[in-house]
């Protein structure tokens, strides 16, 4: 059975779909259990993954491969490192939260929405898995479909609007991609990315396959300019679908870049590091001070998402520039790090303030900040988990915010210290945006009378609330779990990014 | 005189002719409420049809009537998966014929008679067996499009249908008599080896020219492509879904047969051509289908997009291109008859289901319909991992094989352009409310529920499985 636990990992929610659909609106609680039973056992098994994980070898492991189309020599190739078994927990994990979270508040066809989200889990792990280009194209494109089903269905009032621009926004990006991948495949007769890291390239090659992942992995981190999406899938995808999207999905852009930009196209990854870190510091400066004028909540995070993803596309590049410019390997590896345990912890802060968003959303039914105000004399409990989540998305010290983008800032100084300047900003503008939010809508007098009648926060709530405390309290004060079960993986990339293909 | 081998190789069409006539003649002798027998037995026709294709199939080409007709590989999968198509059109439109009054035998029969002309024209060894396999399918289809005669749009479709064909037709016939005068040959294969030793190479360029118009208009593909929306809205459902499914695979054998067995030498003449009328399908079909309102122009207008993408495959010219383009074909064939089976089986009587907005709040009626539609959609518009992205990523890198990168780059971006039309018929499916006072579901007929689901749920078992039917189409155009 073991041999196969990545191939259950996948498919276990995606098979785990059919019986909640089949249960029906009609027992939506029947639906609601299987579905919980489902995530619940794919965490499960998400954990076995460690004992069977060696985590000192940076090498791919429990690799399984199956010939899929034997005429092309497409392979179904599953395997995992660090940084993958890093990520599939936190899919699992959020995979369990998203469900709880949406207990009571999907009312209509909660079978759909159950079975969506586990459709989308076990896409997002096989994402994770995928050794074959195909096999991740494969996953990495039908992702869209349940999250356009989730926001186009459940949504916000202008639902239809953001659903589609997210799906053709992506679908732009990633068909280019696609593009790159079969010119790839017709040199190197194979979709295998160990094959294809192998491949020699020539510049000017390297340079048009750098620029078809870019507009892919950019449009999903996403970066500068191409994230107008983001705000707006954010602000109409229900609680759960932001959750998803911000905690998982993005990261499967950061995910593509270390796994296709820098292996298969070195050179022309080092030659346009200087863009992708330009962008990066965009995103963290501009997108910052754009996050503090927004008005609604959950634009406001999704703003802040986008400045805490440029965090990762900058550890990722500047690693380029430290390996190259100046063989410093060990800042290098700090960087990429840093990138690597953003990700993961941006997913549990990022998941965590779209719940608390979630939160006062089902009790007001508006995310604007204004209508809001002394929320805290009425939820004092949930007062308490929003702060601690605001402090972790300001990346204060003793939460898991402030390692990765440290970091981060600490690796790019020995590159450039104006870098690591325009980097250090989001400390200040990542406070200001954040605290600024939580002091309109916790702090002062109540002023709408609505707020008034709010009720604290319910058991379901505390259990999805502290299960995301836990993880970025976790992370913050004691990060050497996770840094270890990385660290061979990335010692591994950082050393790969070194080899020339020309 | 034609001798006994001749005539075996010829069996399953043989067979087909003498069934079609005692159909007829069965149902001349009839009474009405007898009528769903005939419907079984066409099915029955059919199916044996296909068991009679592949059991007497020569290990080797083998050719009857002095290469006047060709029994190989590629004419095999063509023709199981026309008449497949054809018995699963069968299902389908049976409730909707009953509804309107339409169930007549003629229905059948001249379907039939279609589907032997698609047979001989995509066995054709010689253009006079292209010329006659072509007229048999076009004159029964041109009656199928008017089978509902009271129907204004029918009949208005049916001339223009007509007037169309008979044009391509004869500039198929004029460029078929100048290839002949260059070359003095009417046999593809010797066409084959005489097309670079000819006197005169311009007039057989013309002679291919006009040629390639003929093929443009059978595919409909654009600039020839004008015929397509007005035919698939005018016809009966049940007539547009044959007319949108196996014609598609004899449009694409009929390329095969004269561009490559044909004409395979002038191959740089023709790449380009091809070429040029990808791009402008692509184009038209994508662009235009974004403002249509009517779900079958909609269709229509994607399929003229389809036919773009299955030249990407031909344009490559190699075994390779050929491979895919039939991948494609055989794919468009399934999703086709599944998307127009939808709408059939949400029709019934006074009420077409061929608005886009009659969907509206589909999912909330009638879940499964909407599921089962949704990945349809999905499957046309190329989104992994159902059946229809593996075939457009087979003819996108077909086309790149072929040097024609610039090509694969335009398929890519008009494949996001559709992909905004297809999302908008899952969006009126899902995120809208229905319409109060309409009332719309699938229809009861258990048959029709089965073979829809089975057919779609083929488009998601064959993406996740398309090796062996690859390695089908790929074998057959091996040596």
């Amino acid at each position: 059975m073991f041999n196969h636990l990545l191939s259950l990992l996948i498919w276990l929610p995606i098979v785990g779909a059919i019986p909640v659909l089949l249960a029906g609106s009609g027992r939506p609680n029947s639906a609601r259990w299987i579905a919980l039973l489902v995530a619940i056992a794919t965490f499960v098994l998400s954990i076995c993954l460690l004992p069977q994980f060696n985590a000192a070898d940076g090498a791919k492991q429990l690799a399984e491969s199956h010939v899929w189309i034997a005429s092309l020599g497409v392979h179904y190739g599953l395997a995992v490192d660090g940084i993958s078994v890093a990520l599939i927990l936190l899919t699992t994990f959020v995979g369990i939260l998203v469900i709880v979270g949406a207990w009571e508040v999907i009312q209509t066809n909660p079978h759909q929405y159950m079975a969506a989200m586990l459709v989308l889990e076990g896409l997002m792990i096989g994402v994770f898995c995928a050794t074959d280009a195909l096999l991740f194209y494969v996953f990495f494109e039908a992702m869209l479909i349940p999250m356009f089903i989730l926001i186009g269905v459940w949504g916000g009032p202008r639902r239809v609007y953001a659903t589609m621009k997210f799906f053709i926004y992506t679908f732009f990006g990633s068909i280019f991609m696609l593009v790159g991948l079969i010119y790839l495949y017709l040199k190197a007769g194979s979709f295998d990315l160990a094959t294809l890291a192998a491949l020699p390239l020539s510049m000017k090659e390297q340079s048009w396959l750098f620029f078809a992942f870019l507009i892919a992995f950019a449009v999903k981190v996403p970066m500068v300019p191409v994230h107008t999406w983001l705000p707006d899938a954010h602000v109409e995808a229900p609680t759960g679908g932001s959750v998803v999207l911000a905690a998982v999905m993005l990261k499967i852009g950061g995910y593509g870049f270390l796994r296709f930009s820098l292996p298969i196209v070195p050179d022309a990854s080092e030659a346009y590091a200087w863009l992708v870190i330009g962008l990066s510091l965009l995103a963290v400066v501009y997108i910052g001070y754009i996050a503090l004028v927004q008005e609604d909540m959950k634009k406001l995070v999704a703003y802040s998402s986008v400045a805490h993803m440029g965090f990762v596309t900058l550890g990722i590049f500047i690693a380029f520039m430290l390996v190259r410019g100046a063989n410093n390997l060990d800042a290098a590896k700090l960087g990429m790090q840093g990138a690597m345990v953003q990700m993961i912890s941006h997913g549990f802060v990022s998941g965590a303030m779209f719940s608390c968003i979630g939160v006062l959303y089902d009790r007001m039914h508006t995310r604007q900040i204004k209508d809001y105000g002394g929320v805290i004399n009425v939820m004092p409990w949930f007062g308490f988990f929003y702060v601690l989540f605001a402090m972790a998305n300001s990346g204060l010290p003793g939460t898991s915010g402030f390692v990765g983008e440290f970091q981060v800032v600490l690796a790019s100084f020995q590159a450039n210290p104006w870098i690591a300047f325009f980097a250090a900003f989001t400390l200040i503008i990542g406070a200001a945006y954040t605290l600024y939010m939580v002091k309109r809508v916790l702090w002062g007098d109540i002023t709408n009378p609505h707020v008034a009648e709010m009720k604290d926060i319910n058991g379901r709530e505390v259990f999805v609330l502290s299960a995301f405390a836990a993880a970025v309290l976790v992370l913050g004060i004691w990060p050497q779990p996770l840094i270890h079960l990385m660290d061979a993986s990335v010692t591994q990339l950082v050393t790969q990014l070194g080899n020339h293909k020309i | 005189m034609p001798n006994l081998n001749d005539i075996l190789i010829l069996l399953p069409e043989l067979y087909l002719v003498v069934a079609a006539c005692l159909l007829l003649l069965l149902d001349a002798f009839m009474k009405a409420e007898q009528r769903p027998l005939l419907h079984w037995l066409s099915i029955a026709v059919l199916l044996v049809g296909v068991y009679l294709v592949v059991e007497g199939q020569p290990s080797q080409a083998v050719t009857a009537f002095n290469g006047m007709f060709v029994r190989d590989g590629v004419a095999e999968i063509l023709k199981v998966f026309a008449l497949v198509s054809t018995a699963l059109v069968f299902v389908y439109a049976k409730p909707y014929l009953i509804d309107r009054k339409l169930f007549l035998g003629e229905f059948y029969t001249l379907t039939i008679f279609a589907v032997i002309g698609i047979m001989v024209l995509v066995s054709a060894g010689n253009l006079i067996t292209v010329y006659l396999g072509l007229e048999l399918l076009t004159l029964s289809s041109y009656a199928l499009v008017a089978l509902n005669r009271d129907s204004r749009l029918s009949s208005e479709a049916a001339i223009k249908y007509f007037v169309l064909g008979a044009l391509a037709s004869g500039m198929l016939l004029y460029g078929m008599s100048m290839v002949y005068g260059a070359t003095g040959t009417l046999s593809l294969a010797q066409l084959h080896g005489a097309a670079l030793q000819t006197t005169m190479p311009h007039l057989l360029v013309f002679g291919l020219i006009f040629m390639i118009v003929g093929i443009g208009f059978k595919l409909g593909a654009a600039p020839f492509h004008m015929w397509i929306p007005d035919v698939y809205q005018g016809s009966p459902t049940a007539v547009t879904i044959f007319i949108g499914s196996a014609p598609k695979l004899a449009a694409f054998g009929m390329a095969y047969r004269l561009l490559d067995s044909g004409l395979g030498e002038l191959s740089q003449h023709w790449q380009l051509m091809l070429a040029c009328l990808a791009v402008l399908s692509l184009a038209i079909g994508n662009l235009v289908a974004i403002v249509q309102t009517n779900l079958k122009r909609l269709l229509a207008y994607s399929t003229i997009s389809h036919m773009g993408y299955l030249l990407l495959g031909l344009v490559n010219a190699g075994p390779e291109g050929y491979a895919a383009a039939l991948f494609y074909a055989i794919s468009y064939a399934l999703m086709g008859t599944a998307a127009f089976g939808i709408i059939l089986a949400l029709a019934r009587a006074g009420f077409e289901c061929e608005e886009i907005d009659d969907l509206k709040g589909l999912n909330q009626r009638s879940p499964w319909a909407a599921f089962l539609m949704m990945l349809v959609m999905f499957s046309l518009a190329g989104v992994p991992p159902l059946f229809g992205f593996f075939a457009k990523l087979l003819v996108l890198q077909a086309a790149v094989h072929a040097g024609f990168m610039w090509l694969a780059i335009v398929g890519a971006v008009f494949a996001i352009i559709g992909l905004y039309y297809y999302l908008r018929v899952v969006k009126v499916m899902y995120f809208d409310k229905p319409v109060e006072g309409t009332e719309i579901r699938l229809q009861s007929d258990v048959s029709v529920r089965l073979v829809l689901s089975l057919n779609v749920l083929a488009l998601l078992v064959l993406g996740l499985s398309w090796g062996p039917l690859f390695g089908w189409c790929q074998r057959v155009f091996v040596g």
